[in-house]
């Protein structure tokens, strides 16, 4: 799956490209991005790469968009390539997040910042709610797998059961209930 | 043992729990870094969370201020290692191992017995910072009153209209400093 060699990027383009990203993506939907740089603009991927890529990124865990990257950039150049993608996915937002966190550490206590951190704060609440929402759509209408992300969510929300036992108690009643149908013998 | 230690244990486990994309292990997060170590208040959570939505790049890379909160530019770092470090590993790994996978029926069944869990944990997720910042019992009626409606017309807004949704935080912003002033 490597790219041709005409278009390998050395270890600097690479770093500079998901750089780009990790500085202009306001607002989430990192992978869009992605996608958009990757395979329409600098033609490193196909599109059957991205989505294959994709998929192991949602199923493993950690973030999609980081773990996108650090296939991305391994099939671009080996493991200095995943490396060099993940620093430039991850390295401006922390770069701002210090920028944003020395401005709040300042301002904090000033009562005009504080009502306007809260705005902010019910924003993000409902940013997140229309994520979930939009993302489990097929999950929510679908009455067994409704069955699963409520008692997932009583558990976490109400219970207070920490993660790992969710997913050890959870998780394989779930994979075992969407099974592959074994086929018929011939 | 050092809150540097600390830090390392439980953002690692975090790393390797984020099922779906880190906005699952939110609770657990919030679980860990409020009653559990008490390095952030319920408040500073939610807002450090907030802040993470502001800045441009992956939304989790907000951990990294909770580390900086308990130990400085040390902390910012072992956070940063710790929560990217250890699924970034397992995901270089298992992108070999995967491939040979491909056509495993049973692939496809771990995608989907999973997919409903990782919505509940990101609904528990909502749960966990909305109930520091609309459904506060500590804060006055009014405040939450105007702070549910705010989050909820996030939400239909992004519904009914592609937006960026940095222009809606800092419209919740203005919202805030306008009518939550005097709360």
């Amino acid at each position: 799956m490597q790219p041709k060699a005409s278009n390998r990027p050395t270890l600097a383009q690479i770093f500079t490209a998901f750089a780009r990203i990790g500085a202009t993506s306001f607002g989430g939907g990192l992978v869009a991005y992605l996608r958009d740089a990757l395979v329409d603009e600098k033609k490193w991927m196909d599109e059957e790469e991205f989505l294959a890529a994709l998929e192991i990124g949602q199923t493993l865990p950690g973030l999609n968009s980081v773990n996108v990257s650090i296939i991305a950039g391994r099939h671009l150049a080996g493991p200095l390539g995943a490396i060099s993608a993940a620093a430039g996915i991850i390295l401006p937002g922390v770069l701002a997040l210090v920028i944003l966190g020395l401005l709040y550490d300042r301002f904090r206590h000033n009562p005009e910042v504080a009502a306007a951190l809260a705005g902010v704060a019910a924003a993000a609440v409902g940013l997140l709610l229309q994520v979930t929402l939009k993302i489990g759509a097929k999950q929510f209408s679908n009455l067994k797998d409704l069955f699963f992300l409520v008692a997932t969510f009583v558990m976490v929300a109400f219970f207070h059961v920490s993660l790992p036992t969710v997913l050890f108690l959870v998780a394989p009643v779930a994979i075992i209930l969407c099974r592959p149908k074994t086929e018929p013998k011939q | 043992m050092s809150d540097l230690v600390r830090l390392l244990n439980v953002f690692c486990l975090l790393s390797l729990l984020a099922v779906g994309g880190g906005s699952a292990v939110l609770p657990e997060m919030q679980h860990e870094t409020v009653a559990v170590h008490h390095w952030v208040t319920d408040d500073q959570f939610a807002t450090i969370y907030s802040l993470g939505q502001m800045a441009p790049g992956p939304n989790m890379s907000m951990v990294a201020l909770i580390g900086w909160q308990v130990a400085g530019v040390a902390g910012l770092l072992v956070v940063l290692v710790a929560f990217y470090l250890p699924s970034s590993f397992l995901v270089y790994g298992c992108s070999y191992i995967w491939d040979q996978f491909k056509d495993n029926p049973w692939r496809n069944a771990v995608q989907r017995g999973m997919a409903p869990i990782t919505i509940g944990l990101m609904l528990a997720g909502v749960h966990a910072v909305g109930k520091t910042a609309c459904i506060n019992s500590d804060r006055p009626l009014d405040f939450n009153i105007i702070s549910s409606i705010v989050a909820l017309a996030v939400t239909g807004i992004l519904f009914a209209k592609h937006i960026n949704p940095v222009l809606l935080m800092l419209l919740g912003g203005g919202v805030g400093w306008f009518l939550l002033r005097g709360g």
